[in-house]
Order: structure tokens, then sequence, then C-alpha cells
């Protein structure tokens, strides 16, 4: 099957990748807190906020090109509250806010595509985020490939039938059935969940150990955004 | 010598009406294979289920002498492992060590022990270097594996194999045959493959729209009932 490119890029090896997924995550909250709270994103804070993607971006080894055209996928959606601004007669506060978003989402990207979603789930607990929240975050992604190759091998049986493109009554019994599958598939899940043990929560195996990298990458992160908010003041 | 699973009278019925078991009588006892053949819903995958309480039916069930009942759910799931047929539904966890360590946990190991118990296991399968990766980037082969050392890191007493080698290609099988002749515990071996059932079992039984029919060796049986997929020569 065809796996998410974004899963993929964790897969990867660089300095990113090997920080603590606590530590990139606390830099990241900290990143979203500065650029949301930066009341117009003038020319400098733009360019301050970038810089930190970018650097980001450089020390990911990932394709530049492709992640921030990935990144756009927020661009409809801020574009939409844009057009308000403007309409409202405020296009500075537009640009600002299509600024705002694309590089949070650039960010969110970048800590998301050098992240393991193990790792990630972990990090999000050890901030207080509830364990059941972190397990069905889990369990949709895991299973996000399986109903997708689901939908792969259903859409090549279509096609080795002749199925030509999809018209709205095709696709909509191609859901249906694929809903149908994917309920089988959880009920036998929760078959081998409970064949093991499982009572109803899961245990976690053990919490990784943060190295000085870690805590100086989280400091001097910290500062950089501190710093950046300050100056944007 | 006392079995290891003993079933009497076994019945089931689905919510739909449809009699799956009807009046099953069953031994395994130590250290034996057994192979259950018989056609495509004729009861074996709705019977194994019977054997840790996912399902339950009317009459007997008894493994390691527990009678299988809610109250002792959590210690006949302790002893026997089922692998299920479809490895993407056993392997759940994020990566290949949380997912073997899943079951010791839920059965109250501590972190260590664990950890070391899920090492073990996945040694002896031969998937010791793939503890970070996650299952999804497996082989139909390696999952298999995977899964079955979810269930060996629990130390059952009994396995029990739902169609083992659907999936795998034949040097895949061949590995499985050889991994699963070296395990010491019983084992219960629902398959369609004569040749897997010859490799492995000790004797077969077969199941009939949910009766045992008849119990033999695997041979026996497999003339018995024609159960060969070989169709001879082409002339």
């Amino acid at each position: 099957m065809h796996h998410a490119v974004v899963e993929s890029w964790t897969q990867r090896r660089s300095w990113l990748h090997a920080r603590d997924a606590r530590a990139k995550d606390a830099v990241l909250l900290a990143f979203l807190i500065a650029v949301a709270t930066t009341a117009r994103m003038s020319p400098r804070a733009a360019a301050g906020y970038g810089l930190c993607v970018a650097a980001a971006i450089l020390a990911s080894g990932l394709p530049p090109v492709s992640l921030l055209l990935r990144a756009c996928v927020v661009l409809p959606f801020s574009a939409v509250f844009a057009l308000f601004a403007v309409l409202a007669g405020d296009p500075n506060r537009a640009v600002s806010l299509v600024l705002k978003s694309y590089l949070s989402a650039a960010a969110v990207l970048v800590v998301v595509a050098t992240t393991p979603l193990p790792a990630l789930l972990r990090s999000m607990e050890s901030f207080g985020v509830p364990r059941f929240f972190a397990l069905v975050v889990q369990f949709l992604y895991r299973y996000l490939f399986v109903v997708s190759e689901q939908a792969q091998h259903m859409r090549a049986a279509a096609a080795s039938r002749g199925g030509r493109g999809f018209t709205f009554r095709s696709a909509a019994s191609a859901l249906a059935v694929l809903f149908a599958r994917s309920h089988a598939r959880a009920e036998g899940i929760h078959r081998a969940m409970l064949a093991r043990g499982f009572f109803g929560r899961t245990v976690a195996l053990a919490q990784p150990r943060a190295a000085l990298a870690d805590g100086l990458f989280l400091a001097a992160g910290l500062a950089a955004m501190a710093a950046l908010r300050l100056w944007n003041h | 010598m006392e079995p290891l699973i003993e079933v009497r009278g076994l019945r089931y019925r689905y919510e739909d009406g449809t009699q799956a078991l009807d009046g099953i009588d069953f031994d395994l006892f130590p250290g034996e294979t057994v192979a259950l053949l018989g056609p495509n819903g004729s009861g074996k995958t709705t019977f194994v289920h019977h054997l840790n309480g996912l399902l339950t039916g009317e009459g007997l069930v008894k493994v390691c002498g527990l009678t299988v009942e809610p109250c002792n759910f959590a210690q006949v799931r302790r002893k026997t492992g089922l692998v299920f047929q479809d490895s993407d539904e056993q392997l759940f966890m994020p990566t290949v060590l949380e997912d073997v360590a899943f079951g010791p946990l839920n059965v109250g190991g501590d972190a260590d022990s664990v950890r070391e118990a899920a090492l073990k296991a996945l040694a002896e399968v031969g998937m010791e270097n793939a503890l970070k990766k996650a299952p999804y980037h497996l082989s139909a082969g390696e999952k298999k594996r995977v899964a079955l050392a979810g269930v060996l890191a629990m130390r059952p007493d009994i396995l029990i194999l739902d169609e083992p080698t659907t999936f795998l290609d034949p040097p895949a099988r061949r590995d499985l045959i050889h991994l699963l002749r070296g395990l010491p515990q019983a084992k219960i071996l629902i398959t369609h493959d004569v040749s897997l059932a010859s490799a492995l079992a000790d004797r077969a039984v077969f199941l009939r729209k949910g009766k045992v029919v008849a119990m033999g060796t695997v041979v026996e049986i497999a003339r018995e009932y024609d159960w060969e997929a070989q169709p001879g020569p082409r002339d």
C-alpha cells in the first residue's frame, strides 16, 4: 500500500529527528503562542518566525518545497477569515491572519514529520493530555492505514472490472461497503485485544529519557521564542 | 493424563439464529498438536473463540482445569494464546515492541520484566531487529511472526493458530512451520492446508455444520473427506 508521505518522513534520521519529542513539543508550543500573540505580523516579525521554521526544516533534512507545499493545506481555511477582514476594510489583518496560520501549520508539520506517532503521543501524555484521548488518536491513526488499504483494494477491484471514475452513486455505495468492512475489522481488533487480556486500559511500557542535547535544545528554543516575541512587541 | 482443554457438549447459536456449534466434545493433551479441519463456516473459528472466552455458549469448556467463565477470563487468556488469521487485527500498538508487550502488561507484569519477556519472544520468532518498527511497515510474514511473539510473550500453555499460513509466501510458510515445530506448547491449528497439518499435527479433528464428524490422523481424515487441494496431473 502507499503509506502517507509524512509518516515515511518520520522514519528518517536527522538532528531534529533525534531530539526528544517532549522538547520539540514544548518549543513548538512556545512558537505557536509567540505567533498567536503577536498583534500584527509585520514583515520583520514574519521574517523572524519564518527564519525559525526554515532553521527547523534545515535541521530536519526534510524536502523543503514538499513540506512547505503541504503546509498550504491550511490556507483555504485562513483565507476565508482573511476575506472577512478584507471586507471589513482591514487588509493588514487579513495578511497577518494568513501568515500566522501558514507559519503555525509549517511549524506543526515539521514537528509531526520528525517525530514518530508513539513518541508524539507519549509526549502529549507527559503534558497532561488524558491517556484515553492519546489512545483514541493512536487507534485512529493506526487504522487509517488499514481503512486506506481497504479503500485501495476496492478501488483496484473496481478498476479491474472496468470501473471508470466515481459517480455520486458508486462513491456512496463504495463508502457504505468500506464502512461495513471497517466495522467488521474494528470488531476483530477488539476481539484480539480481549484475547490478550485487555481490560479497558492500556498500560505504557516505559517513558523515554531525555539527553543533555534535548535539554539544550529546549532551553535554546524557548529562549529564542521569548526573544522573538519581545522583539516583535 | 489430564487434558489441557476439555470441552463437552458445546453449543453456540449466533444472534441471527445460525447454529454454529452443535454439541462439540474435544480434548487437547499436553504437548500435542491437533489440526481442526473442515469446510468454511463449519464452526472452527467459533469453536476456538470459546476456548478463551471471546464467545460463550452452552456446555462445559475447561482450560487447564479452569472453567471458562467471566470470573476466570483473565487466567484463561493467560493460558491460551490465540493467533488470529489476520495479523492486521492483532497488531494495533504503534511499535512492534509495544505490541508484543501489550499482553504481558495487561496481566500485570512490571515494565522491566515485560520488556525482557517481549525481547525474548521477539528473539524466538527472529524479529528482534524490528523493535521500533511500526507494525504496518512489516511484510505479511513478519506481521505473522510479531503476532506470534505477542502471544508467546504471555508464556501460554496452549497456542491456538487460526490459518497461520494465510498470506504467506512459500519461504515464510516454511520458516513458520520450522518455528512452530520448535515451540513446546500444545497447539490447536485451524487450517485448510493439509500439508501444513501433516507437518505439525499429531491428529486431526474434522468439523462439519458445527459438529465433530471425525477424528484421526491428518492423512486418514484427508483421505476420508477428500480434503487434498491437489487436483492431480493434467491430461
